[in-house]
């Protein structure tokens, strides 16, 4: 027998609660908190309109037409979570949260955030809803972001620089969970993907499950049927499983996962955690990690701060071991020709995250039929990024 | 049943904590004797994890001292064969469960048994994930040490029931490390605990000082120290094994 029987949240192998005791009965509040709310008529109203009237939903399903012309193969859709309000999908999982920890009371969010999208769309719910909110980011990204950092202050937010480990998203995590052991009644964690204990995995997914509710209805609407690929970036993997959520039961579907592999999954600067790594359990959950033969978690690199995680959220592990979906990966070189082609071709400029998933249909799309039908999550607006990515070409720019 | 209900045999108990290879095997190796040498009944080995989320600062320093000596889980094994040519109180490991499910857990939990450790402590499994690791404990005679938190409210009397070798008390929410002041009603802890359990409990998490040791082994079975003893290391490196000695002394005889 591999799992308790009391072991909660599994996908097949993997998930669970892998915490301190101190921790268990604030995520079993958690979880019975939200399966309160889930189906609660009024707490699912206010979140629509959250969505709608302060985020900006439905986002659009764009026709990428000249990118299609030019690849000369699929006809690709853009899903542009780069639209909404902060300028990422992690408002989706924000609003939601945060509604839900304001419902059971809590007073105070705690975050983690990486290159700053999380943190800024945490610090933004915080402000709208009343909520006072610390931040934990890794030193290293409070440096290669300041903007980010600039503005989680606006927004009324502290921002703790973390420096244990490698001072990157993973100790911000760490960082960000000592932290809620030690402040439990009045304090809400919200973890920005779909990773960490049960109940999160589940939490995440669900809220970020609005992409691929819409994306299913606009291309029904636009093209009369469902698509053949569904794309999009995976870090810990919240816009990925909430691009590929409603398609999971449509075998038809092909989910395409796009690890970040930074300087190639050959060598050890990489964040390509299902195509590098092998199964473990940390920051809460049994899932694939990246780690040497004695299970310490290995320091991972990638251009993109949003995809420079060792771990996969345990849904995501499940899909490769069930082989519903694949996972690939996109080394940094990829990713910024992508994050040009994007901007050049179509006057969009993507987070460099989800340039990932563009550089893959940039490999894929020229050999499919034209009749088939593509669609590439944009996760976010790479407007962030413009500063790296001019350091990479070599341009100096002082902002 | 393991070893570890001998440490209990005689009174309260006090128990050091030390991180194996911090700053290197042959001063844990020196220290250790020296904590025996004072009368420390059970001692709890660290096996350092590269990402130590139950530990505040002190002994996450620790960790990464002795991971950057290149130290691993095979040569911690090796030092304890050592070790057990003539130490003969209990030892447990205590580490997280990511170090053990990558060795393999069975092959990790036999191994303990082979080598002479009597139980396991990791922070990040709760009761609801222990099966898949008790199944190896049992049978091997290992014992995974249960840990109950100022939280853990209606858990307490389901958790003590369960458990084995010892009961490790938390003393209050947060982290490892030093406090001036515990403030959890632990004694109410305590009776629940008494009165689900025979397996005797010490409290540990935030004690420094003989004041604060003699306080907890008066409402409980013992003491246990982590941060203190590694600050010791921190400070005096290689020859820390005479200080562990003197403030385990002092330790030990003020819970008594």
């Amino acid at each position: 027998m591999e799992n308790s029987t009391n072991s909660k949240g599994r996908f097949g192998n993997h998930g669970g609660q892998y915490i301190p005791e101190t921790l268990m009965n604030a995520v079993i509040e958690l979880e019975e908190a939200y399966n309160h709310y889930k189906n609660d008529k009024e707490f699912n109203e206010e979140l629509t309109t959250l969505f709608n009237e302060y985020a900006g939903r439905p986002s659009r399903l764009y026709f990428a037409e000249k990118m299609t012309k030019d690849l000369g193969g699929a006809k690709i859709y853009l899903k542009r979570e780069d639209l909404n309000h902060t300028g990422s999908h992690k408002i989706n999982n924000v609003l939601g949260q945060a509604l839900l920890a304001k419902k059971m009371g809590k007073t105070r969010l705690i975050a983690e955030t990486g290159a700053g999208q999380h943190g800024v769309a945490t610090a933004t719910a915080a402000a709208l809803l009343g909520m006072e909110c610390v931040v934990f980011m890794g030193e290293e990204d409070t440096k290669r972001q300041a903007l980010n950092v600039y503005r989680m202050k606006l927004l009324g937010s502290d921002v703790i620089p973390v420096k244990s480990g490698t001072a990157t998203l993973k100790d911000a995590v760490s960082e960000a969970m000592r932290e809620w052991t030690s402040r439990i009644d009045d304090t809400h964690y919200c973890l920005g993907s779909v990773m960490g204990p049960h109940p999160f995995p589940t939490i995440v997914r669900d809220f970020q499950a609005v992409i691929s509710r819409e994306s299913r209805a606009q291309i029904l609407e636009k093209e009369g049927r469902l698509p053949d690929v569904v794309m999009a970036c995976v870090g810990g993997g919240s816009n990925a499983i909430g691009s590929f959520y409603h398609y999971i039961d449509d075998k038809d579907v092909k989910l395409i996962g796009c690890e970040a592999a930074g300087r190639g999954i050959d060598t050890f600067e990489t964040a390509a955690t299902i195509n590098t790594g092998r199964e473990g359990i940390f920051h809460g959950m049994k899932s694939y990690f990246c780690q040497d033969k004695y299970g310490q978690i290995a320091p991972v690199y990638s251009i993109s701060a949003g995809l420079d995680y060792p771990g996969i959220g345990p849904e995501h592990a499940y899909l490769h071991d069930s082989g519903r979906a694949q996972y690939v990966a996109v080394t940094d070189d990829e990713a910024v020709d992508a994050f040009e082609y994007l901007s050049r071709t179509e006057g969009i400029i993507p987070a460099i995250e989800s340039a990932h998933a563009v550089a893959h249909a940039i490999k894929i799309a020229p050999a499919m039929d034209k009749d088939k039908i593509m669609i590439i999550t944009i996760s976010g607006r790479g407007d962030k990024d413009c500063a790296a990515m001019a350091r990479y070409r070599g341009v100096d720019l002082s902002e | 049943m393991s070893n570890i209900y001998k440490a209990f045999e005689n009174g309260k108990v006090f128990i050091p904590f030390i991180t194996c290879g911090d700053p290197d095997l042959e001063t844990t190796g020196r220290c250790i004797r020296k904590m025996v040498e004072a009368g420390a009944s059970l001692i709890e080995l660290g096996i350092p994890f590269s990402d130590p989320t139950a530990e505040g600062p002190v002994i996450q320093g620790a960790n990464l001292r002795a991971l950057e000596g290149g130290i691993t889980t095979d040569q911690i094994f090796d030092f304890v064969v050592e070790l057990r040519k003539d130490i003969t109180v209990p030892m447990v490991f205590m580490t997280y469960a990511n170090v053990v499910y990558s060795y393999g857990s069975e092959k990790f939990i036999s191994k303990c048994k082979d080598i002479g450790i009597d139980g396991i402590i990791l922070p990040d499994v709760p009761y609801e994930e222990k099966e898949e690791f008790t199944q190896y404990c049992d049978k091997y005679d290992v014992d995974l040490i249960s840990l109950i938190a100022p939280t853990s409210e209606n858990r307490i009397a389901q958790i003590a029931k369960d458990a084995s070798g010892f009961i490790y008390l938390v003393s209050s929410l947060g982290v490892t490390g030093t406090r001036s002041e515990i403030t959890t009603d632990l004694g109410s802890i305590v009776k629940v605990i008494k009165e689900n359990s025979n397996v005797p409990c010490a409290i540990g998490f935030g004690i420094s000082t003989p004041e604060q040791a003699k306080k907890m082994s008066s409402i409980s079975d013992g003491a246990i120290v982590g941060s203190a003893i590694i600050k010791l290391l921190a400070q005096y490196g290689k020859d820390a094994p005479d200080h562990v000695y003197e403030y385990v002394k002092s330790m030990v005889d003020a819970c008594k």
